[in-house]
């Protein structure tokens, strides 16, 4: 009988799960926006408009942490809830945690960007956060570690998912940076500004060991976690090797934690240091590479889908970004590659190939494949997410060809001689020798940030599309309720 | 030899979590923990000095700003920039800076060594509208520096808060005779912690960077910092290869 089964979306905690990928998709079109709007402020700097609040300094944080945190984070807490309760087969432990990682993590972002704004910045790149936000955060996160583990202890599965081992590696190693790159000592209790409790080279030490493994556990690892459920899935086919799946894990963990000195190259950083970060980058293109082919490779036999489903297209796309930018982050971590690249445009090139290649995509997959199945009902238009997906690989490609191409430029004139051993170039013209190509990525960006509002558009009429649906059954079994008590 | 299974560990979380945290613990571990006990980290080198109230507040306000997200303070050694910006950056040229501002990326170019490089007056007219100095250049306009009033209010938590985390600021009598040892007498009384207002005054009284000495504004303290980056170590005494083996 219909009433004794139990529905995945009762036994599962999916309310959780639908306001996480809600705000993902808003925290998207926010933070792309921004991020449109600082591009174009370099290329059209009247943008600034003498505001304060909306200069370029100051709103870069805002971009960085509305999509890494917002969007990706948000995405990321969707997911992983998703995943962890359908692999364990078990509900979450917590409805009651659960909601407060939602409105803790929600409230963290919104008062980040507007502390930004106000001027309160630590002043390190994607930990920007002053110490009252960065003690939430905290608390959200073991809350989050709790949930997760809490939820894998539960489980009905002796085996724990492969795609949990990501998430729980991502979960534990934000803990571990988040905590050490946040000690500082605040003014006073009522202040907002605080100063870092580490100072110079160690302090930079600390904050790219932060940052670039930001990169590694939250923008990779993670969404691997995101990879290796939703692409199966979606592909209809197991995951192509169990064993490769096991050493990149290992792996990856280990050796990502080596290489934030590569940001630090030629720095006052002592070269032992320097050296080491980049023997770990270049080792640590095997397992990138070794998740990567294990994604795509999971859709061996099944590559017509990649015609006909646009998802599949998004999650395998998104695997090639994926393989192409860890294969150019060993690249620009070689010491001779790092002095032309560094400071340049190039690294930012290379952080969108990773951040809209790489990681927006297949996070729009998932969303994707997932959103239908938490509302119960299919996509409102399967031809908008077609439309989508090329809008945002246009946009990609636009931007990091511009980057490319802007950044070896600066590179290359930086260091121009002329015939008497002087510097061919003030440093003014090669800022003026990039205005085609920052004009170039803001249209990039352009073509990505409309790709995204189709997405929210196509979200939020899918939910429409759902919730009428459930409004026409409830009316239905109502009058059905109705009619058999009057009888 | 004991048999491993990798099994043991996928149906195990405490397993999963206690090794996954080993793996993830030693780069960090083994990369950042020295950077705090070999001696050579930081060269010794003469001249280099926590910053005065003045020019902290300023650096407070290059913070606030975002300015690092653009300019860098770190001159690497190469050909070009040792033209371009002048002596590479040295660890103990930053040793007081809580936090680094070693930046990034240079959208503008890099300030490790810009004190003293152009006059007070250009400053302030740059800051205020960078095209009026500079045709070409895409930096914001900041014309609320020379507007706003710099808040001092708090100098004092400021610098006992900088003490706390390291920075030689004197409490007492005996932390003010060390650092007369360590800095000299003139720049011992600029980091007394007591004398922090009477400091800032007198600093922005006397060299009156916007010009205007009627009050002292935000475009003071941040023109103060600037013009005190990269002046402290004299290179003319040591010698062209002395910090080479420090690298």
């Amino acid at each position: 009988m219909a009433a004794t089964e139990i529905s995945s979306s009762e036994q599962y905690n999916f309310d959780i799960v639908k306001k996480f990928s809600i705000m993902a998709v808003v925290w998207g079109l926010v933070g792309m926006s921004v991020g449109v709007w600082i591009a174009s402020e370099l290329a059209w700097p009247f943008l600034n408009f003498d505001i304060p609040y909306i200069t370029f300094g100051r709103l870069r944080p805002v971009h960085t942490s509305s999509v890494i945190f917002g969007f990706g984070g948000s995405a990321l807490f969707a997911t992983s809830y998703y995943i962890v309760q359908r692999t364990c087969q078990a509900r979450l432990i917590s409805d009651g945690m659960a909601t407060f990682t939602f409105w803790g993590w929600q409230a963290a972002i919104m008062l980040g960007g507007i502390s930004y704004m106000l001027g309160f910045s630590q002043s390190r790149e994607y930990a920007e956060m002053e110490w009252p936000l960065d003690i939430l955060i905290e608390i959200v996160w073991v809350t989050y570690l709790a949930v997760f583990v809490g939820t894998i202890m539960r489980r009905k599965q002796p085996h724990i998912y492969v795609a949990n081992w990501f998430f729980l590696a991502f979960i534990l190693a934000t803990a571990l940076l988040h905590t050490f790159n946040n000690l500082a000592v605040p003014v006073s209790l009522f202040s907002m500004k605080s100063y870092s409790l580490f100072a110079g080279t160690q302090d930079a030490m600390t904050q790219w060991w932060y940052g670039h493994n930001a990169v590694g556990f939250f923008l990779t690892a993670a969404f691997l976690g995101m990879m290796y459920y939703f692409v199966p899935k979606q592909a209809g086919r197991p995951i192509f090797s169990y064993r490769l799946s096991i050493i990149h894990f290992w792996a990856l963990g280990f050796l990502y934690m080596w290489v934030g000195a590569h940001h630090l190259h030629w720095t006052a950083l002592p070269d032992w240091t320097s050296t080491l970060a980049a023997t770990f980058s270049i080792m640590l293109l095997l397992p990138s590479w070794g998740g990567m082919i294990n994604g795509i490779m999971t859709l061996s036999g099944a590559w017509d889908k990649l015609r006909t489903d646009p998802i599949m297209r998004f999650l395998i796309v998104a695997l090639s970004f994926y393989g192409m930018s860890t294969f150019e982050g060993p690249l620009m971590a070689l010491k001779d590659v790092n002095a032309l690249s560094h400071y340049t445009d190039w690294t930012v090139g290379h952080v969108h190939s990773g951040a809209l290649g790489w990681v927006a995509m297949i996070t729009f997959g998932s969303l994707y494949h997932m959103i239908p199945k938490l509302w119960n009902t299919e996509m409102w238009s399967k031809k908008m997410i077609e439309v989508h997906f090329w809008f945002a690989t246009i946009g990609a490609l636009l931007y990091i060809t511009a980057m490319w191409i802007s950044g070896i430029t600066q590179g290359l004139m930086w260091r121009a001689f002329d015939q008497y051993g002087n510097l061919q170039y003030s440093f003014v013209e090669s800022v003026a020798a990039m205005h085609p190509f920052y004009a170039m990525r803001a249209i990039g960006g352009m073509f990505f940030v409309t790709g995204m509002l189709l997405m929210f558009i196509n979200v939020m009429m899918t939910v429409r599309q759902a919730n009428a649906a459930t409004a026409k059954v409830t009316a239905a079994h109502r009058a059905k309720m109705a009619g058999m008590a009057s009888a | 030899m004991f048999n491993f299974k990798h099994e043991w560990i996928e149906t195990n979380v405490g397993l999963l979590l206690v090794l996954t945290m080993l793996a993830i613990s030693i780069g960090g571990l083994v990369e950042i923990a020295p950077l705090f006990f070999i001696k050579d980290t930081v060269e010794k080198v003469e001249g280099v000095h926590p910053y005065s109230p003045l020019e902290q507040r300023g650096r407070d306000i290059f913070q606030r700003e975002g300015c690092y997200l653009c300019h860098s303070q770190m001159i690497r050694p190469f050909r070009d920039e040792a033209l371009r910006y002048g002596h590479y950056s040295l660890a103990a040229e930053s040793q007081y800076d809580h936090p680094f501002q070693w930046g990034s990326k240079r959208t503008g170019p890099d300030l490790a060594r810009v004190g003293k490089k152009y006059s007070n007056e250009w400053q302030v007219a740059h800051l205020n509208n960078p095209k009026s100095m500079v045709p070409q250049s895409v930096m914001p306009n900041y014309p609320w520096l020379l507007k706003t009033e710099l808040d001092y209010s708090d100098m004092t938590d400021r610098m006992m808060a900088l003490r706390a985390v390291g920075v030689p600021y004197s409490l007492n009598k005996e932390e003010y005779e060390s650092n007369v040892k360590r800095f000299g007498a003139e720049e011992a009384k600029m980091l007394n912690i007591a004398d922090a207002r009477k400091n800032l005054i007198a600093q922005a009284q006397e060299n009156n960077y916007d010009g205007d000495n009627s009050s002292i504004t935000e475009m003071d303290a941040l023109v103060a910092y600037l013009q005190v980056l990269g002046t402290m170590v004299d290179f003319r005494k040591y010698d062209d290869d002395e910090f080479v083996k420090y690298r």
